[in-house]
This record gives structure tokens, sequence and C-alpha cells, in this order.
């Protein structure tokens, strides 16, 4: 509908095998747009976050407008619209986690990072988020960093933790 | 003092500690012989089958999972879908995460059996975005599953071809709602549908689906296996047969998922098998079936943990999920936190909800930090009544009923915030 597309590759923005897992992904349903979602995570496993430009390149893939994409991604609290730290914390303060101790945990982790939730540290190491059930309950309070579970936290194993993370780079 | 032992019918081969859910190891301890004996039956006898078994879903409603398949038109020509429910979401529950983390090949042998029962060729497991772990496994074990001929073409020779593929959520509770799910599967919002029609007639793509939940799946093979009449001839035959696995939570010696025949007392799932009250403590309050049920207390012990027993004391019995309070909990924060979650998760599209929700949390956290009001418990009271029975989803239902229940049994906690400002019990 109105302009032609640039005479650029679609997916152009994204790695050869990325571009290929893609159009794979998408063979698996009837529609083009039920693809949305995995491709959605698999450009922010590759960037980082969701840039304008790999939502714009994915909208042209399956066929929809850019708004259609980013009010779909939107809806969802895994996707990011912004960059993100290296090591993405997700402290669980639901039920069975703030009965055992969770909001310590969290208070900890703010005064040590020097952050709000839903924040990055300033040299791009952390982001601090709370987060809904993770089910994780047996294990309360439990913490996810880049999608990992850690355990049974207080605020000295999340030092632990923290200090060990940092000292991967 | 040891629990009662019973017999397992989900979590068998986890008892032995080596045990790791791959293909080989799950075939050593009798796996795939379920599908097998699906295959030679006709698709409406293993409905029939499935029906007498008693199975009801173990995802939240408990609805009868035959009768649900009984539902789907049997015009051979409709293209069908399964879609497995692996968005473990409600608050208190985490046994889908295990079963899909440790035992990934029940989960597959049941969908190719509910996929042959109504005649679907392509099937798909929404798998939660947050579960890294389980979606590599499950990965793992689609692949395993495919090249040992349990999936894609004629499958064991039957004829019969299924596509099974995992589609990965990102990040929201209201797609474990089956037409949230679904809306989320085709690449959009995840905002419920309005019923009828319902998925077995209207569902993905506008095809007829069945919605079932990873662990009522992984009941098929044993029920395949050991017949209808065996399972029927667990729990409380006719309409709560079988086990469940509750993931109990919060204050117990040991927090963890027991699987147990239905219709036990409450009280034996706290005292003997999640070893009691932590520290000796006494027990304050419990939630029977995940953060959208209604709240017991100690008068509930005695209720049977099935699903008509609990619906029959109040509550429901929901997905399993127990959360067990001591007495330093303190209601007002457990409400508070339950109505940031459902605030946090009301997907927008029904005022009642969208507003409901926001009030509520907004009111509550006013309470808890020592500024409510004295006409706030019958202000909440009124939101509350106005969220139910009106909105196209029950997430309305499942945030007004608990806040609900919160103040009919523990009044005095809200009360003592709004006097005195304060909260007894110093929770942090």
């Amino acid at each position: 509908m109105g302009v032609a597309p640039a005479a650029t590759p679609p997916l152009a923005g994204f790695r050869p095998e990325t571009r290929e897992f893609m159009a794979q992904i998408v063979s698996r349903y009837p529609t083009r747009r039920a693809g949305l979602l995995p491709l959605l995570s698999l450009a922010q496993e590759e960037h980082g976050y969701l840039t304008v430009e790999a939502m714009e390149q994915i909208a042209a893939f399956l066929g929809l407008s850019p708004t259609e994409v980013y009010e779909t991604a939107s809806f969802y609290t895994l996707l990011h619209f912004r960059p993100i730290g290296e090591h993405l914390v997700q402290v669980c303060t639901n039920l069975s986690c703030a009965l055992l101790g969770a909001r310590p945990v969290v208070e900890h982790l703010k005064q040590r990072l020097g952050v709000r939730e839903g924040e990055t540290t300033a040299d791009g190491l952390f982001t601090l988020e709370t987060v809904e059930c993770i089910a994780a309950c047996g294990g309360a309070p439990a913490l996810q960093v880049n999608g990992r579970y850690y355990e049974r936290m207080t605020p000295s194993a999340a030092d632990a933790l923290l200090d060990r993370l940092a000292g991967e780079r | 003092m040891s629990a009662p032992a019973y017999e397992k019918v989900i979590l068998r081969n986890l008892q032995d500690p080596g045990y790791r859910g791959t293909l080989a190891e799950y075939r050593a301890r009798g796996g795939y012989s379920g599908l097998p004996k699906a295959l030679q039956l006709q698709p409406q006898e293993v409905i029939d089958l499935v029906k007498q078994s008693g199975l009801r879903g173990r995802g939240g409603a408990g609805f009868p999972t035959g009768l649900k398949w009984d539902f789907v038109p049997k015009d051979l020509a409709l293209t069908k879908y399964v879609a497995i429910n692996g968005d473990e979401g409600e608050p208190g529950t985490f046994k889908d995460r295990q079963l899909l983390e440790q035992e990934p090949h029940p989960i597959i042998e049941g969908t190719v059996i509910t996929a042959y029962a109504i005649g679907a060729h392509v099937a798909y497991i929404y798998v939660r975005g947050e579960f890294v772990e389980g979606a590599k496994v499950f990965q793992r074990a689609l692949e395993e599953a495919y090249a040992a001929g349990f999936l894609g073409k004629n499958i064991l020779g039957s004829g019969f071809d299924l596509d099974f593929y995992m589609h990965r959520g990102a990040g929201a509770y209201i797609c474990g709602e089956e037409t949230g799910l679904l809306e989320s599967l085709e690449g959009k919002r995840g905002q419920p549908r309005l019923k009828p029609p319902f998925p077995a007639v209207k569902g993905l793509f506008g095809k007829p689906t069945v919605v079932n939940n990873v662990e009522t799946v992984s009941n098929l093979p044993p029920i395949l296996v050991g017949g209808p009449e065996w399972y029927a001839g667990i729990g409380v035959p006719p309409k709560n047969t079988g086990t469940r696995i509750f993931s109990i939570s919060g204050h117990v010696e040991r927090p963890g998922n027991y699987e147990l025949p239905l219709g036990l007392p409450l009280r034996e799932l706290i005292f003997e098998h999640a070893g009691g009250i932590r520290g000796g403590r006494q027990l304050k309050a419990v939630i029977p079936g995940g953060a959208s049920s209604p709240i017991f207390t100690p008068a509930h012990l005695d209720v049977k943990m099935d699903f008509d027993s609990v619906a029959a004391a109040g509550s429901m019995a929901g997905s399993g999920g127990v959360v067990v309070m001591d007495e330093t909990t303190c209601l007002v924060r457990v409400a508070r936190v339950i109505a940031h979650f459902f605030a946090h998760e009301s997907c927008g599209q029904c005022t009642q909800c969208r507003e409901g929700t926001a009030w509520l949390h907004k009111m509550l956290t006013r309470i808890d930090e020592g500024k409510g009001r004295p006409e706030d418990l019958e202000v909440i009271l009124d939101v509350c009544d106005n969220m139910k029975g009106k909105t196209i989803c029950v997430l309305s239902d499942a945030a007004a009923m608990p806040i609900e229940s919160y103040i009919k049994h523990f009044r005095d906690d809200f009360e003592h915030h709004i006097r005195g400002g304060a909260c007894p019990t110093g929770m942090a």
C-alpha cells in the first residue's frame, strides 16, 4: 500500500542466520502475523532491545504496519524499547516472595546499585526490575538474572551474586 | 514423622534422583506406551475413554477434559488445532515450570493423543517467556520426539501426522487465559475474546481448537496405559478423579510441588506433606488455589482439596497453588500485593477491570501506609462488587473475590491499620 519498499533486502539489519531462522519460524503458522512475538524476541536477543529499525523491518517482513508491531510489542513486559544492562535482575515481589522477605532484598539492591526500579546502572552492568510471580515460590524469595533463577535470596546472598556477576566481565 | 505416601501419576519418574527426563530415560520407564494404545483406537473412543477417566483441567477452571474435546466439530475436512498452555503465571503456582524443565516427554505424548482425538495436525505449546530453561529443555525434547517418529508424518506407522511447535510468550499473565493465549499466538496483544464462540468451535486462526494445560495432558499417557477405571479410582470418584500437583509455598517448613490424590484434607497437605508451619508458629491464613482464589482460615483445615469441595467451602481449587501464611502475616499487605498484581496484569480492555484493579491497588496501598480512611473498606467492597461478572474474561472477578475474602475473614487487620495507622505484625 502506498510507497514501494526500498531496494534493501528484508530484515537487512539482522545476521544472515537470524534472517533464515525468522523465515523458518514464520512458516510454522498459517498467518505471517503469528510469527510476530517470536521474531521480536529474536530481534531483542540480537540487539539487546527492540530498536525502531528492527520493528520496522519485522513489520515489512510480516506485512504489518510499524504501528501494529509497536502496539503489540508494548503489551509484553519482557520486550524492551531502550537499552538495558548486561545483567537484567528481576526480583519477584509477588505473594510467596513477599511473605519471605522480597522487599528487603529489593531495597538493598536499590541502595547497592544506586538505581530505582526499572533503571540501569551508569556502567551499563545491571538493570533492576521488580516483577510478578516467576513460578519459583518454592524457593522464595526468588529472582532471575537474564532468565536464570536464583532462589532463597537475602540481602547478603544478593550481594554475593552481584559480586560474582560483576566479576565475570 | 514421614508423610503418608500415595501413588504418583505425573511425577513418578522424578522420584528417581538421577532422572533427567530425556527420551531414552522416559522410554526406559514405559514412556510412549500410551500413544500406540490411543492410535489403535478410533478418535471418538479416545475421547470417551478420557471422559470415563474423569480427568478435569489442571490449569484453573477444572473443566472436564474429554467433554472439552467432544465439543470440537467432528468434520474431518475442518482444520483444527491443539494449543498447550505452558504460560503458568498464577501467583503461588510452580508446577508447570517443573514439568517443562524436568519431564517434557509426557507433555508431548499427551499432546499427540489430544491431537489424534480431535483430528488436529498442528499443535503449538505456548511457553511462558520467563521459562528460559524450560523452553530449552522442551525444544530438545521436541527434536528427540521428531527423530524417534513420535511427531511428524505417519506417527508410529498409524498414518496420523502431527507437527508440534513451541511458541514463547513475552511476559503477560493474561496470556494464560485461553483466548488471551490464542490472541497472543496469532501475534496480537493478549486480550481475551468474548465467549461464545468458544475455542472448541472458533479458536486459533478461527478454527476449532482445544486448549489444554501442561499438567492436564501429562495425565493422558498414564490414563491410556492404566485404563480409565484405574485413573478414576484415584481421588474422589466420580467427579474429582486422579492426582494433581499442589505447589505449596509460604510459611511452611518444606515448600515444594507435591503430587497427591484429589480430596485430601488441607490439613494433611500443610502439616504432613509440607512439614507444618515454619518455626512452630501458628497458621493464620491459606490461599488454596493460586492468587485468584478466596482465602481460607484455620477453620477450613478439614476442607478436602478437590475441585468441588473447595468450591463448596467458598473458594476454588484453581491452579493448585497453596500459599500458607503464619501469624506474622498482615492481610493488608497481602491484599496490597495481590491488588498490585491484578492492576499490573489487567489487559485494559474492560473498564470495570482496568479501573477497578487500579482503584483497589491505590486504596489498599493507602491503608497499608497508614493513610486509610474510615469509609475505605465499604468503598473497596463496593468496587469489588462492581467488578464481578461484568467483563470479557474472569481476571476482574479473580481480583475482586480474594480481596473481598480478606476483608471478610480478616477485617480486624484492615480496621487496625485504618484506626491506628500502623501494622500490628510489622511485616517487612
